[in-house]
C-alpha cells in the first residue's frame, strides 16, 4: 500500500483471558482517506477500535498515529482521555454515548472543552469572566453552529439529545466528534438503525469531511451499500485476523470475503458466486 | 384509540383482585405484627421472663391493613394512573410557571428583609440562620451530587473539617474569621482531593459507601486526637466574628459603642444572618458561574456519561477531584461558619445524621437546580421546626409529607434541568432525559 498514512496497526493482538479476540492483526489507514474496516459478527472489529482509541489496553503489538507534522505517537501507550486529547483520535460508539439530558449545542460545547479549559485559565479566568475567555467561548459556540447546520440540525440546538430521533442522534453524535477537531474520525457502525434515506445523507457528510476538511476517517460497518460507496479501502477481518484487503472492487470479488459472511468454505463460495453471475 | 378510551372512561372495579391484594397485605400484617405486637414479653419480678398475648391488637391491625388496602385500590382505580403531570389542571401550571419565574428573586428579597421584619424575634432568626446554614450545605453539595452525579454520603466530614479548622486556628493562634475562612475551605478542599483520589475507581453504591466510611472516619478521628481536637469534649470558647476587626460586644470599641446606639445581642445574630446569607450567595454564584464554563459542563456530562467523556478527551479523574474539592471547599466555609455561630462545636455535630439530611435536601429539592435545592432546605428544616407543636408524633407527620412529595415529585421539587447556553432560547429539559449519575 502506498501513500501516507496515518494510522499503522502492526501485528495487534488482544486476550480476554483465554480468548483471543485479535491475531496479528497489521494494516494502514491513510491520511485524507476513508478507511473501513468490515467482517461479520463477531469478528473483533470493535475491540480493534477500542484498542485504537484506547479503551482497551492491547495484549501485544504496535499502533502507530502519525501526525500532519510528521509527530508519531504509540496510541497502545496512551491512556484512552490521551488519545483524544494528544493524539487527536475521535470516535463514536456502536451503541450512541450522547449526552441525553444535554441540548445539541451543549453536547457540541462539552467535545471542546481541552480548548475551553485553557482559554478559561482553568478555570480561573473564567470564573472572573476575563474577556480572552468570553471571546473563546463565542469561537467554540460558531464551531457548533456550523457543525449542527453541516448535520442539518441548527433548528434543534436547543432541544436535549435525548429527545433526538435515532438518525438524528447518530449525525450529533458524529458532529460532537468532530468539534474536537480530530486528525483521525473512527466510526463504529454509523449507519446502524438509519433507513436508505439517512444512509445516504451519511455518505455525503462522510464524503465531505474527508474532501473539504481532509479529516481521516476509519469506520467499522456493516451497511455494504454505505462501504462500497465511499471506502477509498477496506480491511477485512474475520474470527480475529484479517483475511482480505483491497479497494472496493478488489473486496466485493474476493471468495474469501463472502465465504465469511455466508459462513461457508471457500469453495462452496465461489460456486455460489460463479451460479449468480 | 384504547388508549384514549381507557383514559376517559372510568375501568370497572375490578372486585376479585381488589380483594386478593389487601387479603395479601392483611396476611403480610398478620406475620409481622403477631410477633412485634401480638407477643409482648417484659422481665417479671423475680427477673424471670414473663410474656402475655394480644391477639385483639393484633386483630385489628390486621382489619385496618385490609380494609385500607382496598381504600387504597378503590381510589387508585378513581382516579386513574397517578401520571401526577395529568392531575394538575393547565391554568394550574402555567400559573405555577409564573411563580416560578418571580420565585427566586422574591425568595431572595424576603430574605434579604427577614433580620427587619422579625427583629425581635430572635427564634424565627435563629432558624433562618439554621435553614441558610442548609442551603449553603446544600448548594455545596449539590456541586458533588447533582453536577457531577458522585453520590457522597460523608459530606459532613468536611462540614468538620472546616468547623474544626476554624475552631482550631482561632484557639491556638488567635486567627481572625476572616483569615480563618479561606483557609479552612482549602483545608476542606484538600481533604477533598484526598477523598477523591482512593475513591475515584468506584462508582455507584461503592462509592457511597467509601465516602460514607470516609466521614465516620474524621468523625473517630476527631474524638480520639483528644491532644488536638479535645475529644468528646469538643473546642470551646471559640472566638466570636468580628465586623472586620471590630467587635460585636458590649465594649468600649465594639460596633454599637463606635456607631453611638444602645448595645443589643441582637447585633451579633443579625450580622451572623447577613454572614451566613452572603456565603450562602457567594456558593450561588460561584457555583451558577461554573455550571456555564467548560469545567461545570465537564461535570454534568460526566454525570451523563462517563465512557462518552474520556471518547472527548476529559480527563475524568481530575474532573472528578474539582467536583469533590469545590463541594468540600463550600462544606468547610459552612463549617467555619457553624463553629464561629455557636462558639462551641464537639463531634457530636457531625454524625451520619447531617451527611443524610444535607442529602435529602438536594435529592428533594431536585439534583442540579440551585432555587430546588433552598426551597428543600426551606423545608425540611423550617418544616421540621412548623411540626413542633406535634410533639412525638413530629417524625412520623414528617415522614409521611416527604414521601408523599416523593410520590408527587420523584425528581424532587425542580427536577428539570436549565441548559447552560444556548443558540435563541434557553427551554427546560425534561427530568426524564436528565441522568441522576452512577458514580
Amino acid at each position: 500500500m502506498s501513500g501516507d498514512k496515518i494510522l499503522g496497526v502492526d501485528r495487534l493482538t488482544m486476550r480476554f483471558g483465554g480468548i483471543v479476540a485479535v491475531q496479528d492483526l497489521s494494516f494502514a489507514a491513510e491520511r485524507k482517506k476513508i478507511t473501513a474496516l468490515i467482517g461479520p459478527n463477531g469478528a473483533g472489529k470493535t475491540t480493534v477500535f477500542n484498542c485504537i482509541t484506547g479503551f482497551y489496553k492491547p495484549s501485544g503489538g504496535a499502533i502507530r498515529l502519525t501526525h500532519d507534522d510528521g509527530k508519531v505517537i504509540a496510541l497502545e501507550r496512551l491512556n484512552d482521555f490521551r488519545i483524544a486529547k494528544q493524539a487527536k483520535v475521535a470516535r463514536t460508539f456502536q451503541n450512541i454515548r450522547l449526552f441525553p439530558g444535554m441540548t445539541a449545542l451543549e453536547n457540541l460545547m462539552v467535545a471542546q472543552h481541552n480548548a475551553l479549559m485553557r482559554a478559561s485559565g482553568f478555570t480561573f479566568l473564567g470564573l472572573i469572566g476575563a474577556p480572552g475567555y468570553r471571546d473563546a467561548e463565542k469561537r467554540a459556540i460558531d464551531l457548533a453552529t456550523d457543525w449542527l447546520k453541516r448535520v442539518n440540525l441548527l433548528d434543534r440546538a436547543d432541544d436535549a439529545a435525548g429527545n433526538f430521533a435515532y438518525g438524528d442522534q447518530r449525525r450529533l453524535e458524529i458532529a460532537r466528534a468532530m468539534c474536537t477537531e480530530p486528525a483521525l474520525l473512527c466510526l463504529d457502525e454509523p449507519a446502524a438503525g438509519l433507513n436508505a434515506r439517512e444512509s445516504a445523507a451519511l455518505s455525503e457528510l462522510l464524503l465531505s469531511i474527508r474532501n473539504e476538511l481532509g479529516t481521516s476517517i476509519l469506520l467499522i460497518e456493516h451497511d455494504m451499500s454505505v462501504v462500497m460507496e465511499i471506502s477509498d479501502h477496506i480491511v477485512v477481518m474475520d474470527h480475529g485476523v484479517k483475511i482480505a484487503e483491497g479497494s472496493p472492487r478488489e473486496i466485493r470479488d474476493d471468495p474469501k470475503v463472502i465465504a465469511a459472511y455466508l459462513g461457508t468454505d471457500e469453495e462452496e463460495a465461489v460456486a455460489v458466486m460463479e451460479s449468480g453471475s | 384509540m384504547t388508549v384514549l378510551s381507557s383514559n376517559t372512561a372510568k375501568p370497572a372495579t375490578d372486585i376479585p383482585a381488589l380483594l386478593k391484594t389487601a387479603f395479601v397485605n392483611a396476611l403480610i400484617a398478620l406475620v409481622l405484627f403477631s410477633l412485634m405486637v401480638g407477643v409482648r414479653t417484659e422481665a417479671g419480678s423475680d427477673g424471670q421472663l414473663t410474656y402475655w398475648t394480644r391477639f385483639g391488637e393484633v386483630a385489628s391491625l390486621v382489619a385496618a391493613v385490609f380494609g385500607g388496602s382496598i381504600v387504597l385500590g378503590l381510589l387508585r382505580q378513581w382516579i386513574g394512573p397517578t401520571g401526577a403531570e395529568k392531575l394538575v389542571p393547565p391554568a394550574v401550571r402555567s400559573g405555577m410557571s409564573f411563580v416560578g419565574r418571580y420565585l427566586a428573586p422574591a425568595l431572595l428579597i424576603f430574605t434579604v428583609l427577614v433580620p427587619v421584619i422579625f427583629y425581635d424575634q430572635r427564634y424565627i432568626l435563629d432558624l433562618a440562620i439554621l435553614v441558610l446554614t442548609y442551603v449553603m450545605l446544600g448548594w455545596g453539595l449539590n456541586v458533588v451530587v447533582g453536577l457531577a452525579g458522585l453520590l457522597d454520603l460523608g459530606y459532613v466530614a468536611f462540614y468538620a473539617v472546616g468547623a474544626y479548622s476554624y475552631a482550631l486556628l482561632a484557639t491556638n493562634f488567635g486567627w481572625s474569621f476572616w483569615v480563618c475562612l479561606p483557609l479552612a475551605g482549602i483545608l476542606a478542599a484538600f481533604w477533598g482531593v484526598l477523598l477523591g483520589f482512593p475513591v475515584l475507581r468506584l462508582r455507584g453504591d461503592y462509592l457511597a459507601i467509601v465516602t460514607l466510611a470516609f466521614g465516620e472516619i474524621i468523625r473517630l478521628v476527631i474524638i480520639n486526637w483528644q491532644s488536638l481536637t479535645g475529644g468528646p469534649n469538643g473546642v470551646s470558647s471559640i472566638p466570636r466574628p468580628s465586623f472586620f476587626g471590630i467587635p460585636l460586644d458590649n465594649s468600649d470599641n465594639g460596633l454599637a459603642a463606635r456607631l453611638g446606639i444602645e448595645y443589643s445581642p441582637t447585633h451579633r445574630i443579625v450580622f451572623l444572618f447577613y454572614l451566613i446569607l452572603a456565603l450562602a450567595l457567594l456558593t450561588n454564584w460561584v457555583t451558577i458561574r461554573l455550571r456555564r464554563l467548560p469545567i461545570g459542563r465537564a461535570w454534568e456530562a460526566l454525570r451523563e456519561d462517563e465512557v462518552a467523556c474520556r471518547a472527548l478527551g476529559i480527563n475524568t479523574t481530575t474532573t472528578k477531584l474539582t467536583a469533590f474539592a469545590t463541594g468540600a471547599m463550600f462544606g468547610g466555609f459552612a463549617g467555619a461558619f457553624f463553629a464561629t455561630r455557636q462558639g462551641f462545636i464537639s463531634p457530636e455535630s457531625f454524625t451520619f445524621q447531617e451527611s443524610a439530611l444535607v442529602l435529602a435536601i438536594v435529592v428533594l429539592g431536585g439534583m442540579g437546580s440551585q432555587l430546588g435545592v433552598a426551597l428543600a432546605a426551606l423545608a425540611m428544616i423550617g418544616g421540621f421546626e412548623l411540626f413542633r407543636s406535634l410533639e412525638t408524633y413530629r417524625m412520623l407527620v414528617f415522614g409521611m409529607a416527604m414521601v408523599l412529595i416523593m410520590i408527587w415529585r420523584p425528581r424532587g421539587l425542580i427536577g428539570h434541568r436549565a441548559p447552560t447556553v444556548y443558540l435563541t432560547k434557553a427551554q427546560a429539559i425534561s427530568s426524564d432525559l436528565v441522568k441522576e449519575g452512577h458514580g
